[in-house]
């Protein structure tokens, strides 16, 4: 349970960072809140020539609002993100899913872009930035680019940044005044991986629901959306019999693993209770 | 591997070391400082034991490395009390039998520091949701939260006291 040796620094800035990484590419893993990326280390399923704390770079420490984009600093911490009022306010979805990451003391050193960067299956973040559409920057020695959450997770801790490059800002759109949202998560304990994960967020006028998202976490190695559903309730009227249609619709739209901790079949009706909680409390919440 | 040399505040005193960066925290505290009160349970960031605070917030000290506190602040079970003068927190889980063999509580007890000084009255739901990521295997946590309850009170008769 002790790590293999590494060298270590600290760069002071971003742009030491960078440098740091253009020298080192995949020989060097960053360290942030080392909430993750530490047990593998202590249990060495992770080993790595060089170790770049960016720990304490203050400078991609914030959350603040411009025009309709928070925008949060990379070293946010969770626990920062998860009380914050302008968060709640604009984005209640993300406050929402936190109370399911890990526990108080993990959030208080883990970071919101450790946590997106290292894109565990069962990890909640992920799944919340790709419904609601948040942009990912990210910075190299060869400059910055944006990368939409829809296209910057891949497979089981992956994401598409090269080994050059640092995540330094999440962009989140404000979300309409009166939208509905709700993340369910089931697991053995709170606190524990998610066995599966739900969250929806839709709009309703008149009576019937519009821009309709619901998504899923470690169903897979992916994190995925489910278009069939999400184009099942699209304008219609929000009633029990369309929320338990969606259920069932879900339920036989999904192929999950299995493992230890549940089978298929179990993932399966997860999915169908947790789409038929998730949509419920988000159409109720609309319009409130 | 290159070696660091690093100074850290450990319960108000100042401990300048040279260590290999990959030691865990929970190690230097032990092995270099024999600090021996933090316990090392799991060692990935499960259990909870070895919960210290650093610049006062919670940290499970195997999930961080020695070089990372470096110049900062740590608390560990022995700023609190000893047996001839515990501490109140200590003090409420004696008389509430908030342990049985002693393995997780310095874990429980700095949570509850924490807790209690961001939050001087916390409801049960407060409470829960301070030592949720520790874990007992002895009590059933049931008396853990009833020492915690306890400590509120002993504090805040406390507080009365000198006002």
């Amino acid at each position: 349970m002790k790590p293999a040796g590494f060298e270590y620094e600290r760069p002071g800035t971003v742009e030491q960072v960078l440098a740091a990484l253009d020298r080192y590419g995949e020989q060097a893993k960053l360290l942030a809140g080392g909430q993750s990326l530490i047990p593998m280390l202590n249990l060495r399923i992770v080993q790595t020539e060089h170790l770049i704390d960016i720990g304490r770079l203050n400078e991609l420490k914030y959350i603040k609002r411009v025009d309709d984009v928070i925008r949060i600093g990379a070293l946010t911490t969770h626990n920062a993100v998860m009380t914050s009022e302008l968060v709640r306010q604009s984005c209640p979805i993300i406050a929402e899913a936190y109370h399911h990451v890990s526990h108080h003391s993990v959030r208080n050193r883990g970071t919101i872009g450790g946590s997106l960067c290292h894109n565990d299956p069962a990890a909640e973040m992920p799944l919340v930035m790709n419904l609601v559409d948040a942009a990912l920057v990210a910075r190299s020695a060869r400059g910055e680019r944006k990368i939409a959450a829809s296209r910057f997770f891949g497979s089981s801790f992956s994401t598409v940044l090269g080994a050059d490059e640092l995540l330094v800002e999440i962009r989140v759109p404000s979300q309409p005044a009166q939208h509905g949202w709700s993340f369910q998560e089931f697991s053995q304990r709170k606190g524990d991986f998610a066995l599966v994960a739900a969250g929806a967020l839709l709009t309703v006028h008149a009576g019937l629901c519009r821009n309709v998202r619901i998504g899923y976490r470690n169903v897979g190695p992916n994190l995925f959306r489910l278009a069939k559903v999400e184009a099942l309730v699209e304008g219609k009227a929000a009633d029990a019999a369309l929320i338990a249609q969606a259920g069932k619709l879900a339920m036989e739209s999904v192929e999950p693993p299995s493992d230890l901790h549940a089978d298929a079949a179990y993932r399966r009706d997860l999915v169908k209770t947790l789409t038929v909680r998730a949509l419920g409390e988000a159409i109720r919440r609309a319009g409130h | 591997m290159g070696k660091c040399v690093i100074s850290v505040n450990v319960n108000g005193k100042v401990y300048e070391r040279t260590v290999e960066p990959r030691m865990l925290l929970s190690d230097f505290l032990r092995h270099e400082l024999s600090l021996t009160g933090t316990h090392v349970g799991c060692e990935h960031g499960v259990c909870g034991s070895c919960t210290v605070l650093v610049d006062g917030m919670t940290t499970r000290s195997c999930l961080c490395f020695a070089v990372q506190v470096d110049g900062q602040n740590v608390e560990t079970v022995e700023s609190l009390g000893r047996i001839e003068a515990m501490h109140l927190i200590q003090l409420a889980f004696w008389e509430k039998h908030g342990l049985q063999c002693g393995f997780c509580t310095p874990g429980m007890l700095m949570c509850t520091v924490e807790l209690l000084r961001n939050n001087p009255n916390p409801d049960r739901e407060a409470i829960l949701e301070a030592i949720g990521g520790n874990l007992c295997r002895c009590t059933g946590y049931q008396n853990i939260i009833a020492s915690v309850e306890r400590a509120v009170e002993l504090l805040q008769t406390k507080e009365e006291a000198a006002s």
